[in-house]
């Protein structure tokens, strides 16, 4: 069985969910746990609506994601042509204030927060007019589950 | 965005007949959510649990429809699966809202 995943899709809301879909299955066909695979769905969910809305902002484009498994180790690689990162860095995603209520409360400011989180690892790099994200997990599998 | 609506004792329960409240979504469950939530009692239950999957798109808009519910009034939520509750557990929006097993335990809850 492939160790390695490579899609190109559309940067557009619903080809970003069927992708999420088909990384999930491709993820559980090796034996990653639910709790794994929602785990890696969630930020890779949130880096990929970064480009749609902020990389590309509407505008037409592409994006690649290359996954690669190794033991207990996955790196997903996604690429854009959209502008980059604001100060070419990943946001330090502190999450929004939750002390706040009623008409204050935050809608908005989770996404990096949440990639933060759930990744061990996070890369940017820009090179020519290419965005480059890796964003490294840890798994368990489902096959060996935690005492 | 297919949303059910019934009451019981005084509480409206809005359950999401549809898989994912994501980026492709937030907007169309916000207007729908508007919708349902413009009349009717002060106390809503959104039952999410046909719900797979929230992203924080999906969240701020959970959020949103809390907040055009105007002050007075109270949206709970039931029903979380497992990827839906580990986005409220990480962002600590499971403190900001009252989160229920079930719906029918909120109504339980609320006529007991």
């Amino acid at each position: 069985m492939s160790n390695g995943f490579h899609r190109r899709i559309e940067a557009q809301e619903q080809a970003v969910r069927a992708l999420l879909a088909e990384t999930r299955a491709w993820l559980r066909a090796r034996d990653v746990s639910e709790a794994t695979c929602g785990t890696v769905e969630i930020a890779l969910a949130e880096a990929l609506n970064n480009i749609v809305e902020h990389a590309y902002a509407g505008r037409a484009g592409r994006i690649g994601i290359a996954a690669v498994l190794d033991g207990a180790q996955l790196r997903c690689t996604l690429t854009d042509r959209g502008r980059p990162l604001p100060g070419l860095c990943p946001p330090e995603g502190d999450g929004p204030a939750l002390d706040r209520t009623g008409a204050e409360m935050p809608e908005g400011g989770f996404g990096w927060f949440l990639i933060r989180t759930l990744t061990r690892a996070q890369r940017y790099e820009r090179t020519a007019d290419v965005n480059r994200l890796t964003l490294a997990f840890e798994l368990e599998t489902g096959t060996d589950p935690a005492p | 965005m297919k949303l059910e609506q019934t009451c019981h004792d005084g509480i409206k329960i809005v359950t999401v007949a549809e898989p994912r409240i994501d980026a492709a979504a937030a907007i169309r469950f916000k207007d729908a959510m508007r919708a349902v939530t413009a009349e009717g009692p002060d106390h809503v239950v959104l039952d999410l649990a046909q719900v797979r999957f929230v992203d924080s798109s999906g969240l701020g808009a959970i959020v949103a429809a809390m907040k055009q519910m105007g002050p007075g009034r109270r949206l709970d939520l039931a029903g979380l699966t497992p990827d839906v509750a580990k986005v409220f557990r990480l962002t600590r929006m499971d403190t900001v809202f009252i989160i229920h097993d079930a719906a029918g335990a909120a109504i339980r809850r609320a006529s007991g």
